[in-house]
């Protein structure tokens, strides 16, 4: 997020006259619509957003948008998001990734934008597969995932991008599915934290890994399966029935049940944003025996690289004249006379 | 640099009156501050107004264990009462501060040229190192030089014993005695290293008194006859060069000092996105310390987010720069296309080395011209240009900076390891020498009832720069093909054709806007036109002029815009009867030439990681005309 004059806009003002092509049905229709919903209400300006790009069937977003956008290349969309942030801090920009994108081909440059935290919104859509390039499993893809390049199931453990990016040293952490109504508070979260913030978002590739977050995303499960966070509340599910609580001997969480609503009798913990060890348990929850972790797992701003940088460049220019006939003749000279 | 023969080529420096060109090398352990004591001498020849060319020649490792063979650290300079322009052929002067040194050097010395050993460090040990059977010294294995031995070290820990150092730390002040040695021989003034040692250690009082002192040990050492009988102190005239204020320069300061002005002439900010490689690091340095010229530089993680993040700065309105070598030009290819691709200009600098991969790190080569000029993917062309000396680089940065803007371009320049750590003398320009070619951004709509087209061409081709920020103007740029002017995505077959030649007719129109090729050094046609690009400027130029001393019919052409060539390069070219390609690859630009201009270009290559003598191309060019 960057300070920013709010501007009236409304979801219509964000739809640019190109056509989409993502298939029919596809998760990522979701996420642009809860985009183009989020926009209006944080007063965004086109003017000055930027949405960068890498390369797969995600990072086509920026086209749909009526804003500034540029579709890079394959995994390196933080390192231009870097370029133009330190060019111009005012622009707000929008970083959107994929599976493949992200946390593959450009794990290098997710972990090091997320490292110096650069004052961004990463989007990293999650549908464990590579789509564009018609189905071979990815960096995220469940053990045994059978695809075209591993017709015998995969046998590498996944990645996990929330993990990952708080690893990386990340100050804001969120998560998210395409098609719930609560993705758009989560992005405005998100926009609100000055800083790298990172939010995985999983989504539904109907072509070639149809419903594969279904487990927690269909309505039948969802109560059970989720767990939506809320700084300051306590950490509930399944209709307030189960919970999260400490547990102290083998230092993490376990899930509990609550009765009649006492939540402090069930000893449920109480979710703090601004806990970083709360957080690394939260990201790494197996889900099966624990339920899908929703919302801001954590948010601590912390000072964003392009300030820091950019303030000791006009620290360093202070009280300096740009001179260049000087800088030209600079160090040990000698004249030669006519 | 305008030259003339250098003359110390025959007879032994030590029994010649005063020569007008002599070739000092200083050869150490890389421990022993070599380069250091070469800077120095620079300083002081520069300031005594003799022209100068000098060849640092150091190991790929940073601290190497002492003594051996592969950590030998060298410093070339070659200077005379005229004009040099290289770095010399074979020095007329060695110092050898230890067997080692002596061993991997001795070889280039002039027949009945002088070495100056260092007796004290030829112990039974350092010999072994260096894989001495016996020692040269004593065994009469150096009779065909004139040998100077003496136990520098012994004198130094004497000459700094006032000043209660520790024998490592008084052995360090052995180049501070053989620089004021070498100061006498030369008749120069040692007030400004005195000057210079005082600045650099100005926290350590003690370590400066005593660099100082053993400083004037050695000149005194001169004055003090024992060197008489070998070598008398030779005094060189000033060069008359055009009167006005002069530096030393070497080329990774030239393409900083020249990247600066270029984007000052542009009037934009610049942004440097580079990544640790050598030898192109240096640029990265310098630009670092010019902040207040409007100058970003980030380090990123690697080279391909170093490049990267500068398109991503020329898109947001910066002059988007990066450097690198030539492995870390490989990683930036698929960028390079992508800067193509959306049309934002680029500057990317490639300070080349002994290749392919790693490759020699330290060593100098031409190798990556065919990578500059066709190594990506897809039909991607982009100006190319060279320099050809450390000065010419700041020139170049300039043209760089200028096609780029002005062309909506990624451009290349060329530089390489010789460029960028040899010195010359330099004239310093006045910025207003330079025409200013200032940048606009589009504000408003292009195209007809006030649409945006961000792809609309000028009648060169050139697109638009529109900077997001732009209230009004918001549109969407990638790597996939793109219609004409809207730059919607567009697969049609007619597109790709018509966007690819369109690319292509663009970059080509480059060649409308450059100065055409002339001809450095003879006439316009005749015999034989020995062709070059890039740091073989040097010893092509001497040798031509040589050559045509001799009454030889031959001229040298020397091409800056290797990519798109100039308009007349080709017509030029047909009006030799032969054209010869001295180049440090095995062959490319020779190549170039072939297919460009259907031209019997015939090449001279060298691929040793050191640059070419001036003899060796004197000898293809008899060769050409027998
Ligand atoms: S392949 Fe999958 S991710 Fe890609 S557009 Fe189709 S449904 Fe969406």
């Amino acid at each position: 997020m960057n300070e920013m004059t709010a501007i009236q806009t409304t979801l219509k003002d964000w739809e640019s006259d190109q056509e989409v092509r993502w298939c029919p049905g596809c998760g990522d229709y979701a996420i642009l619509k809860a985009v183009q919903r989020t926009l209006p209400d944080i007063g965004a300006d086109p003017a000055t957003t930027v949405f960068v790009s890498g390369i797969g069937c995600s990072s086509r977003f920026p086209y749909y948008l009526e804003s500034y956008g540029f579709h890079t290349i394959h995994g390196r969309a933080p390192a231009f998001a870097t370029g133009i942030k330190l060019s111009n801090p005012e622009l707000d920009v929008w970083l959107i990734t994929g599976d493949g994108d992200g946390m593959s081909i450009g794990g290098n440059h997710t972990m090091h934008v997320i490292r110096r935290n650069l004052d961004c919104q990463i989007m990293l859509f999650n549908n464990e597969i590579y789509g564009l390039t018609k189905g071979q499993y990815s960096p995220t893809s469940r053990v045994g995932t059978h695809s075209p390049s591993t017709p015998l199931g995969s046998v590498d453990r996944p990645a996990l991008p929330c993990a990952f990016a708080l690893g990386a040293g990340g100050r804001f952490i969120a998560r998210a599915y395409d098609v719930s109504k609560d993705l758009p508070e989560v992005l405005k979260a998100a926009h609100a934290h000055k800083g790298a913030a990172f939010v995985e978002i999983f989504q539904n590739c109907i072509v070639y890994n149809k419903d594969r977050f279904d487990d927690f995303t269909a309505k039948a499960n969802a109560a059970a399966n989720q767990i939506w966070l809320k700084d300051g509340e306590p950490l509930l599910f399944n209709k307030g029935t189960q919970g999260l609580a400490m547990d102290r001997d083998l230092c993490g969480l376990k899930v509990v049940d609550v009765v009649d609503g006492d939540w402090e009798a069930a000893g449920v913990t109480v979710h703090d944003v601004k806990n970083r060890a709360l957080a690394h348990m939260l990201v790494e929850l197996p889900f099966g025996p624990f339920p899908m972790a929703l919302g801001v797992i954590y948010d601590d701003p912390r000072p964003t690289y392009d300030e820091a940088l950019l303030g000791q460049d006009a620290k360093a220019r202070e009280g300096k004249v740009a001179d260049l006939g000087k800088l030209l003749a600079k160090g040990q000279t000698w004249t030669v006379g006519e | 640099m305008a030259s003339s023969v250098a003359a110390a080529e025959t007879a032994p420096i030590a029994h010649t009156d005063t020569p007008e060109a002599v070739v000092v090398r200083f050869a150490g352990d890389s421990g022993d501050g070599m380069q250091l004591t070469g800077g120095q001498f620079t300083l002081s020849t520069a300031l005594a107004g003799n022209d100068l060319a000098t060849f640092p020649d150091f190991p790929a490792e940073i601290r190497a264990p002492q003594g051996t063979l592969f950590g030998v650290s060298a410093f070339q300079i070659n200077f005379g009462s005229t004009d040099v322009s290289t770095a010399g052929d074979a020095p007329d002067v060695l110092v050898a501060m230890n067997p080692a040194a002596l061993k991997t050097n001795v070889q280039a010395l002039k027949p009945g040229g002088l070495i100056i050993a260092d007796t004290g460090e030829f112990t039974k040990r350092n010999l072994e190192k260096a894989k001495y059977d016996s020692n040269p010294i004593e065994d009469g294995s150096l009779a065909k030089w004139d040998l100077l031995a003496f136990d520098i070290s012994a004198l130094t820990l004497e000459a700094v014993k006032p000043f209660g150092l520790g024998n490592k730390e008084a052995l360090r002040c052995k180049n501070m005695w053989t620089l004021g040695l070498a100061l006498w021989m030369f008749d120069r003034d040692r007030q400004p290293i005195v000057d210079w040692l005082k600045g650099k250690f100005a926290k350590n009082e003690i370590v400066a008194n005593a660099n100082i002192a053993a400083l004037n040990a050695g000149h005194a050492y001169g004055e003090t006859a024992e060197v008489g009988s070998h070598f008398k102190k030779l005094h060189l005239d000033p060069v008359p060069h055009t009167p006005g204020l002069y530096r030393t320069i070497t080329g990774a300061d030239a393409i900083a000092l020249g990247l600066v002005a270029g984007a000052q002439l542009a009037g934009l900010p610049m942004f440097f996105g580079g990544y640790p490689i050598t030898p192109a690091s240096a640029i990265l340095h310098n630009l670092a310390k010019m902040k207040e010229f409007g100058v970003t530089t980030f380090q990123a993680e690697d080279e391909i987010a170093a490049i990267c993040s500068a398109i991503g700065a020329s898109y947001a309105g910066h002059l988007g720069v990066t450097s690198s070598s030539g492995p870390g030009i490989a990683l930036k290819g698929e960028a390079m296309g992508l800067a193509i691709m959306t049309e934002l200009p680029l500057v990317i600098v490639n300070s080349q080395r002994g290749g392919p991969s790693t490759g020699l790190p330290t060593k100098t080569e031409q190798s990556d011209l065919y990578q500059a000029i066709y190594g990506r993917n897809g039909d991607a062309p982009l100006p190319v240009i060279a320099a050809s000396t450390p000065a010419d680089a700041f020139e170049c940065a300039i043209e760089a900076c200028r096609i780029a803007v002005q062309f909506m371009t990624p451009v290349m320049l060329l530089t390489d390891g010789y460029i960028g750590n040899a010195a010359e003398p330099w004239k310093v320009p006045d910025p207003k020498e330079f025409d200013p070619f200032p940048t606009t951004f589009l504000t408003e709509p292009n195209g007809p009832d006030g649409e945006l087209l961000p792809f609309k061409r000028d009648a060169r081709g050139v697109r638009p720069w529109i900077k997001p920020g732009t209230p009004g103007l918001m549109h969407r740029i990638g790597g996939i093909e793109k219609a004409i002017d809207t730059g919607n995505l567009d697969y049609a077959p007619a597109t790709h054709q018509a966007q690819t030649d369109a690319r292509k007719a663009k970059v080509d129109g480059v060649a409308n806007a450059v100065p055409p090729q002339g001809v450095s050094l003879g006439n316009t046609s005749g015999k034989l036109a020995v062709v070059g690009w890039g740091s073989t400027f040097g010893p092509i130029h001497q040798a031509v002029r040589r050559a045509r001393a001799k009454g030889q019919d031959v001229s040298h052409i020397h091409v800056r815009h290797v990519w798109p060539l100039p308009r007349n390069l080709g017509e030029l070219l047909k009006g030799f009867d032969k054209v010869l390609v001295p180049e440090m690859n095995t062959g490319q630009f020779k190549t170039v030439l072939r297919d460009q201009f259907l031209v019997d270009a015939k090449p001279l290559n060298k691929v040793s990681g050191q640059p070419f003598t001036i003899a060796e191309i004197e000898a293809a060019i008899e060769e050409q005309l027998a």
